[in-house]
């Protein structure tokens, strides 16, 4: 017990605690990317994969709970190492230089913020439809492609994701150094894994709202007729 | 001194002048005139002082003592950078030659909470200290010393512990650490003697006890800039960090069931 306390009250074991949930979370952003590039292989697709989904509930409510307890652990201890971050450096330089650091690595508070609101937003708008103009419950093809046809929403998404890529590529490196998954041997692939994962969830994902706004992916047929409805609601809100 | 290429520079200084540690402290501007570009940066500092001397002025108080670059006391944040531009250099071996004629240079303390200023651009170390107090070291019985090749060391853990034994412990980790951390100084030291046989025993208890000095020293935690592997003029490696993290993950998940086993064989 007490080994226990003086772990998490560490500035090691809250980076733990920082790589771990972030580690599940990186697994689950790259599972969902996934999952959704089945939009991709018909309108009806997405649909059946969400009932298929909602087939097992303790699962899916078990996973959700695993996840928001990451998200509020990884919170945590952000907000507990900031503290100390702060305290320890109360002064800075008049000159600030930087070599080898990078942007990625400075912005990790502000893209982890950004990716806090989204998280919001993202669950308001395609999980319990609060925020979406034509939510209908089990339609997630229609809802997604309704979603993303208003740009402002869109362009939300898009940022967001820019802010995912840059912090899981400082992320998934600051990650492995964390955990001391460091080898000489594989010093060189630490970095372009973490390049590769951070340009493909960013990539994959950005492409869902792009390929709504360019047409490319339509709503399934039979509610084809409302398919102008969003851009009325769009032309309201603004 | 002037001998050499001759060439001499004129230049502005920006130092950070300050009466004593509770003093609030300003930059103060001087004039650094007909610096020879062979003279290390804190022979520049003493030609500034011993005009500011002349002039019956307070001169600029900073640390330094072998001035060779192996005693870890000389460290300046020169233009934003602990060691000034060059990599691989303390500020005792940092020559002028790498500035320009006319170049405002900016010169600055250590900035840490764990390094309190005394004294212009000298700071307190001695949190250093306390860290490898709490741990940096082996325990060994007392008696006549060992055959030095009594205990096998693999080549590759000897190179490593001697890596990380380059530290000189001068805090330039700290200085260029957004977060003011001291993990690479931790690191190299946990390293050091954990790699090597004669360290195992305690391997455990010294990653554990130092860690906890070190945070309670108030250094911050580490966020993987690299800046402190950019600034170490020993070019310690980050890996060391990663080394100690996994070092003390192991402490602490197997803390227990050391305890228990050392009660059993009683
Ligand atoms: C989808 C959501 C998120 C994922 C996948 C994620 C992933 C990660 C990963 C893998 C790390 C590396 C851990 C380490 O350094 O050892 C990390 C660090 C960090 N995350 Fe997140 N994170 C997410 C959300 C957030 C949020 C919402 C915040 C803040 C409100 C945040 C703030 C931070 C900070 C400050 C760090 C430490 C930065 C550093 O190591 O330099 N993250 N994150
Ligand atoms: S004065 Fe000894 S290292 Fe610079």
């Amino acid at each position: 017990m007490n080994a226990a306390k003086a772990f998490f009250g560490s500035t090691i074991g809250q980076k733990v605690v920082m790589a771990v949930t972030g580690l599940i979370l990186f697994g689950f952003v790259l599972v969902h990317m996934a999952g959704n590039l089945q939009v991709y292989a018909g309108p009806t697709k997405l649909d059946e994969y969400g009932e298929l989904l909602r087939k097992a509930p303790a699962l899916l409510w078990g996973a959700r709970l695993v996840l928001l307890g990451s998200a509020l652990a990884h919170v945590w201890a952000m907000l507990s190492l900031t503290k100390v971050n702060m305290d320890a450096r109360p002064t800075g330089y008049r000159v600030e230089t930087y070599k080898k650091s990078d942007y990625a690595s400075r912005t990790m508070r502000l893209t982890g913020i950004t990716l806090g609101a989204f998280i919001v937003f993202h669950i308001l708008h395609l999980t319990t439809g609060t925020v979406h103009p034509q939510f209908v419950e089990g339609a997630v093809h229609n809802n997604f492609v309704f979603g993303f046809q208003a740009p402002l929403v869109s362009g939300f998404y898009i940022v967001a994701m820019l802010c995912l890529g840059l912090h899981l590529y400082h992320g998934v490196w600051s990650m492995t150094q964390t955990l001391g998954l460091a080898h000489p041997k594989y010093d060189l692939l630490r970095h372009a894994a973490a390049t590769a994962f951070a340009a493909i969830i960013v990539a994959g994902n950005i492409s869902f709202p792009v390929a709504v706004l360019a047409g490319i992916v339509k709503p399934a047929a039979p509610v084809i007729a409302q398919a102008t409805a969003p851009a009325d609601a769009t032309s309201v809100r603004e | 001194m002037s001998s050499g290429n001759g060439k001499t520079l004129n230049l502005t200084l920006e130092v950070w002048r300050q009466k004593g540690p509770k003093d609030p402290g300003k930059f103060v501007t001087y004039d650094a005139h007909g610096i020879s570009t062979d003279m290390s940066f804190l022979e520049m500092l003493d030609v500034v002082n011993e005009r500011l001397n002349e002039k019956g002025e307070e001169p600029i108080a900073f640390d330094h003592d072998c001035r060779e670059g192996i005693c870890g006391m000389c460290g300046l944040v020169i233009n934003g950078r602990p060691h000034g531009p060059r990599g691989a250099t303390t500020t005792c071996q940092l020559h002028m030659r790498s500035f320009k004629d006319g170049d405002t240079i900016t010169i600055e303390p250590w900035r840490a909470t764990a390094f309190p200023v005394l004294r212009d651009l000298v700071v307190d170390r001695s949190a250093f200290d306390r860290i490898i107090a709490s741990g940096g070291f082996i325990s060994v019985s007392t008696g006549n010393a060992q055959d030095a090749n009594a205990i096998p060391v693999p080549k590759e853990a000897a190179e490593l512990a001697m890596d990380a034994a380059a530290c000189i412990g001068c805090g330039a980790c700290v200085a260029a650490c957004p977060n003011a951390s001291a993990m690479l100084f931790v690191a190299a030291k946990v390293s050091h003697l954990g790699l090597l046989p004669q360290g195992q025993p305690e391997r455990e208890s010294r990653v554990t006890k130092m860690v906890a000095k070190m945070d309670a020293e108030g250094f911050g935690s580490c966020t993987n800039h690299r800046e402190c592997e950019a600034a170490c003029p020993k070019e310690i490696p980050v890996q060391f960090i990663a080394r100690m993290n996994r070092d003390y993950l192991k402490a602490s998940i197997f803390a227990g069931r050391r305890e228990a086993r050392a009660g059993d064989s009683a």
